[in-house]
């Protein structure tokens, strides 16, 4: 019989806290709200982008672009997942050209997500800049690909790193699941 | 959560379950949105070669799975009956397994014989995709009218749809019929008894003999082709007289209460089956059925396509992102 021990590694205030900061750096990498715009990976990553614009709205007074991804569709493993994933919505309604589009998505694992991510983005266009936002990097790469911004770094081998956001798990936490024997 | 799965084949509605045909539809929402980019292609099926393999004449239907195929990056190669082999009294076996001799992965199959899909289906290993076989079912076409209703209404349970015209010789009216129903719409038939198959009603469908019936009982109207060899076949005195009598025209659409949501699988005989103005009208969501038909197909494609158990199985076992 197997056990599931989780520990909080951030609550909704420290979540709170990283994604300020994470707002700030975002406008920092963009040079302003000018040319900058937000895509989230489904299905978290969607809802921590449409924070984060929220808090630059806030200081900034802008209105940045927002964009939903899924990359379902450009996954290199499509032969061995069985059956088929339900794939979620795309939409990326403004031209990505000449802008500086900053990926969100909440973990940071293996990167195979994330390499899937900018092909699909290269289909829409070509942006002057693409930049890489996590609320969590929790290292063990898999591929030669880094984010500019970082909410918090954890090691986690052999566990699982779940993030919890109220919009669809009804409240923000970071946690690690172990299974303990 | 493991999403239902469609198997190897889609061979017709009849035998698929209500939750495969909601995760069909479901599926087919996001790839709406791949037509609408300016580069309409995923990589999401590179290296898959699928044949198309059309016994029977078709424009839109070849076309709207090439595009689909093409869209989702897999190669394609199209056989017709004549310039074939087929020609040459090969047999249908003998041609698919010639195909899979050279390593394709998936049949899209169009042929005149009801179960044609299902006999390939048994004795090759690809997947097969009934385009249509004979009057039995043409199922891509039931899911596409399902998802153009469903876009419309926001369900299909409780909907009143009344397929019109010739039932009998209709692969379409029997998809739409089983799909219909499964999905818990009320179904109607309307058309002359020389068009209706004896015992229809068997299926759970209400029967309609006179088009004002139709319009009066229904929320959407599917109406079918007249295919005009049965004219020299005695199913009907002329056209015209066919058109006075199940004419589906602005007039008759105006004495019912309601709107009606106007669809034809196409292609449609204008003045037949069908007023212009009916067709061209603002209920009419004809080329929408045509759009929904590039997604339903990418959709099928998408869910048929690689996965084998096994190879999922292993990849579990060795897989450290457990993350979803």
């Amino acid at each position: 019989m197997h056990s599931v021990h989780t520990r909080t590694l951030l609550d909704s205030a420290a979540i709170a806290r990283a994604l300020d900061r994470i707002s700030r750096e975002v406008v920092e990498l963009a040079g302003g709200t000018d040319h900058l715009a937000l895509v989230g990976i489904q299905r978290r990553g969607v809802e921590l982008a449409e924070r984060i614009a929220r808090l630059i709205a806030q200081e900034e007074g802008a209105d940045v672009p927002r964009g939903a991804m899924d990359i379902t569709l450009y996954r290199d493993d499509l032969q061995t997942v069985g059956p088929r994933p339900i794939v979620g919505e795309t939409r990326i309604p403004f031209d990505v050209e000449g802008l500086c589009v900053v990926i969100v998505d909440d973990v940071l694992y293996t990167g195979r997500t994330v390499r899937a991510a900018l092909d699909q983005l290269a289909d829409f266009g070509r942006p002057s800049r693409i930049g890489l936002a996590v609320l969590v990097d929790r290292g063990e790469r898999e591929l030669p690909i880094q984010a500019d911004i970082i909410g918090e770094s954890v090691t986690a081998p052999g566990k699982r790193v779940d993030v919890l956001v109220s919009e669809v798990d009804g409240r923000d936490a970071v946690e690690l699941v172990e299974a303990v024997k | 959560m493991t999403p239902p799965s469609l198997g190897k084949d889609l061979l017709g509605l009849e035998k698929l379950t209500a939750e495969q045909i909601h995760l069909v539809l479901d599926t087919a929402e996001p790839f709406k949105e791949v037509s609408e980019r300016a580069i309409k292609k995923v990589p999401t099926l590179r290296g898959k070669t699928i044949v198309n393999l059309f016994f029977e004449a078709s424009t839109r239907t070849r076309i709207s799975f090439e595009f689909a195929e093409k869209r989702l990056s897999a190669d394609t190669v199209n056989i017709g009956s004549t310039g074939s082999s087929v020609q040459k009294g090969e047999t249908l076996v003998d041609t698919a397994r010639n195909l899979e001799a050279m390593r394709i992965d998936m049949v899209v199959m169009r042929h005149p014989s009801s179960g044609a899909a299902k006999f390939l289906g048994e004795r090759i290993r690809s997947n097969v995709i009934n385009a249509g076989d004979g009057p039995h079912e043409h199922p891509t076409q039931g899911l596409l009218d399902l998802l153009t209703i469903r876009d419309k209404f926001g369900k299909i349970d409780g909907l009143r749809v009344c397929i019109c015209g010739d039932i009998l010789h209709s692969r379409v009216a029997r998809s739409n019929i089983w799909g219909l129903l499964k999905l818990g719409a009320e179904v109607a038939v309307c058309g002359p008894q020389s068009l209706l198959p004896r015992g229809i009603e068997e299926l759970g469908v209400n029967v309609f003999h006179r088009i004002e019936q139709a319009i009066e009982w229904g929320d959407v109207l599917n109406i079918l082709r007249l295919q005009l060899e049965r004219m020299s076949a005695g199913y009907i005195p002329s056209l015209r007289e066919y058109y006075r009598v199940f004419g589906v025209t602005v007039e008759r659409l105006e004495a019912a209460a309601k709107d009606l949501l106007i669809l034809h699988p196409g292609p449609m005989n204008r003045g037949v089956e069908i007023d212009s103005r009916v067709a061209d009208g603002p209920h009419s969501v004809i080329l929408s059925q045509v759009t929904n038909g590039v997604a339903i197909r990418m959709a099928i494609l998408y869910l048929l396509a690689g996965g084998e158990p096994a190879l999922a199985e292993a990849a579990k076992r060795t897989n450290r992102e457990g993350l979803e």
